[in-house]
């Protein structure tokens, strides 16, 4: 029942989407230089969902994640091959430039990365950025409330945003990010330096964020995935020819991923048989 | 004897030790060494305060606080000023941080933000660096042979049909302010650019990634995020550039003119503090020695003050940008 690719490679069973797709993301290749990366990977992100993006250590999952707003480009040596469909215009086609991408498509990343300018200023930056003309303060206010750190920054929004602690900061990030309403937000392990409760909040906030956005999310704790992920990709490591190559095992909903998966692989990790 | 409690107490299996006497004896040598090479530091520039101060203290007396507000320098008549000196080494100095200050920012970016190659960058730091090493009297020449010619039909043009403006309203004779400026500049700029160049380099990857994760251009990741970011950095060169500016001797002494006068135009001679030291010391006479001597406590007190604006500016930029107390 499953393909196999020419080079007789294990290919995943294409997931079929219940809603309406955002970001549809065909990876047939991903090399770093001469290192095969990533390889067969089709994972759409459907509309006003979280899609968890779990697995193993090295199994490309941030590769992937990072290709869907051109963020890989920054790396020289970074190839592409296939095809990321966004409203159906392919974002790696030679006509679209890597900077509109990424103002459509925002991304939180791992490690808190305030800019070292005020509060107000890290929240405004992507407004005027983008040239936005309205009430500005009232964006701000709005991304701050959003990202459940009003409270704690809206006596000081004249501090510097490395001022505050690291679960603000990754918060603060957050803001930013969701000033501009991006039409899809890419969160690479978003809390993964932060402590329970910062993380508790966070993942409050991603239910709260896909009422309004798509959002992919890349976790390593397969805990948070089960809470937040409405789908779930697993994507596993081919270490077989002397490579590292992560390829798509499983996607599906997270209940049936977690509670009744198909690939033997999927389940041995899923129960925390290696990780 | 080390005092070690735990010796017995713990397992007889276990290689942990304390520090041996020797060890103990070496650590408190190389503490002791540090805080003297501090404290001599301090000794050092009180001494030099000190012995200038007691040297100048005679022209101190004679001439007061007259004696920086004061125009004219005449040996004869016993009257010293050092206005007009004042005036040319911060205005010399001022001009010269501007023009290097914005050449070694856009050299530390260019050099620092992917524009160029690693093996190109390497290539290109080698030779500022060598900028750094040229010494000051090979400056002075040439921005005699080679400077002052190249300069005279352009403010020669610039005085015929801007002359009205301020800046250019006298002819360049020779030696002049512009000339003396433009070369501090390309002596400042390796200071300048070298230590921007280190600001940028270390603000994180993560920075720059947030920066271009948010849809922004490269000229607007480096002029939004990587500037603002990187300022106390740069704002240290400029300081250590301004300083270097304050207190160059030789090229000025050979390019600026030496003449007692206070002017506006970048093409009129002029004199620095500095200058004024290296070019009357050699033939100045006991009273002319003590004026001196006030006068290179003014360059002290002028350097001073810069030194501690350029770090409360500093100080303010790293509260602001970074949130450091």
């Amino acid at each position: 029942m499953n393909m196999q690719s020419e080079m007789g490679e294990f290919i995943a069973k294409k997931y079929e989407p219940k809603g309406p797709v955002v970001l549809d993301c065909h990876v047939k290749n991903i090399y770093y230089g001469d290192f095969r990366a990533v390889r067969d990977t089709t994972i759409p992100i459907e509309k006003n969902k979280v899609t968890g993006f779990i697995g193993p250590s090295g199994c490309g999952k941030s590769t992937v994640l990072r290709s869907m707003n051109r963020m890989n480009d920054l790396i020289e040596s970074f190839r592409f091959e296939g095809h990321i469909q966004y409203h159906n215009h392919d974002i790696y086609s030679k006509k679209v430039d890597a900077v509109i991408v990424r103002r459509y498509i925002g991304m939180v990343f791992q490690l808190p990365n305030p800019f070292s300018m005020s509060i107000y200023d890290n929240v405004a930056f992507g407004l005027r950025l983008n040239g936005f003309k309205g009430d500005e303060e009232e964006m701000v206010v709005k991304a701050l409330k959003r990202a459940a750190i009003w409270n704690d920054v809206k006596d000081k929004l004249k501090n510097s945003g490395l001022s505050l602690s690291g679960g603000q900061q990754q918060r603060l990030c957050i803001a930013r990010a969701i000033a501009t309403e991006p039409d899809v937000l890419l969160m690479d392990e978003p809390c993964s330096a932060l402590d329970p409760i910062a993380t508790r909040q966070i993942e409050e906030l991603m239910v709260e964020l896909k009422q309004h956005y798509s959002v992919a999310l890349v976790t390593h704790n397969m805990q948070q995935a089960t809470r937040v992920a409405d789908v779930t990709a697993f994507l596993g490591v081919d270490i077989s020819n002397g490579g590292r190559t992560g390829y798509l095992v499983e996607m599906d909903d997270t209940k049936k991923i977690f509670e009744d998966p198909q690939q033997l692989l999927t389940k041995q990790y899923v129960r925390g048989e290696f990780s | 004897m080390v005092h070690n409690p735990f010796k017995d107490a713990a397992s007889g299996k276990t290689l942990s030790a304390a520090p041996t006497p020797s060890d103990y004896l070496k650590d408190s040598i190389f503490r002791s060494f540090a805080y003297f090479c501090a404290l001599s530091i301090i000794l050092l520039v009180a001494y030099i305060v000190f012995e200038l101060g007691s040297q100048a203290l005679p022209a101190i007396k004679a001439h007061g606080l007259g004696f920086i507000t004061g125009t004219t320098w005449d040996t004869n008549k016993g009257e010293f000023g050092v206005l007009p000196e004042i005036w040319g080494t911060l205005y010399s100095s001022l001009l010269a941080l501007l023009i290097g200050g914005v050449l070694g920012v856009a050299i530390a970016i260019f050099l620092t933000q992917g524009f160029v190659h690693a093996k190109i960058e390497v290539i290109f730091r080698t030779i500022i660096e060598l900028l750094a090493a040229i010494p000051s009297v090979v400056y002075g020449l040439w921005g005699i042979y080679v400077l002052i010619p190249l300069l005279r039909p352009v403010a020669l043009w610039l005085h015929e049909n801007l002359g009205w403006f301020p800046l250019f309203s006298t002819e360049l004779s020779g030696p002049g302010l512009a000339p003396a400026a433009l070369v501090l500049a390309i002596m400042i700029l390796p200071t300048v650019a070298a230590i921007s160049a280190d600001a940028f380099r270390r603000i994180p990857y993560k920075v720059k990634e947030a920066a271009y994760g948010m849809g922004a251009t490269k000229w607007e990741v480096i002029l939004k995020v990587m500037l603002p970011t990187a300022s106390s950095g740069i704002l240290a060169g400029l300081v250590l550039g301004f300083g270097r500016a304050l207190g160059e001797t030789m090229a000025l002494a050979m390019l600026i003119g030496n003449m007692n006068d206070i002017s506006i135009s970048l093409f009129a001679p002029a004199n620095t503090l500095a200058s004024l030291l290296a070019s009357t010391f050699p033939e100045a006479g006991q009273i002319e020695i003590q004026a001196l001597m006030y006068a290179s406590l003014v360059l002290l007190v002028i350097t001073f003050i810069v030194n501690v604006a350029g770090l409360a500016v500093q100080q303010y930029t790293m509260r602001k940008f970074e949130g450091k107390k």
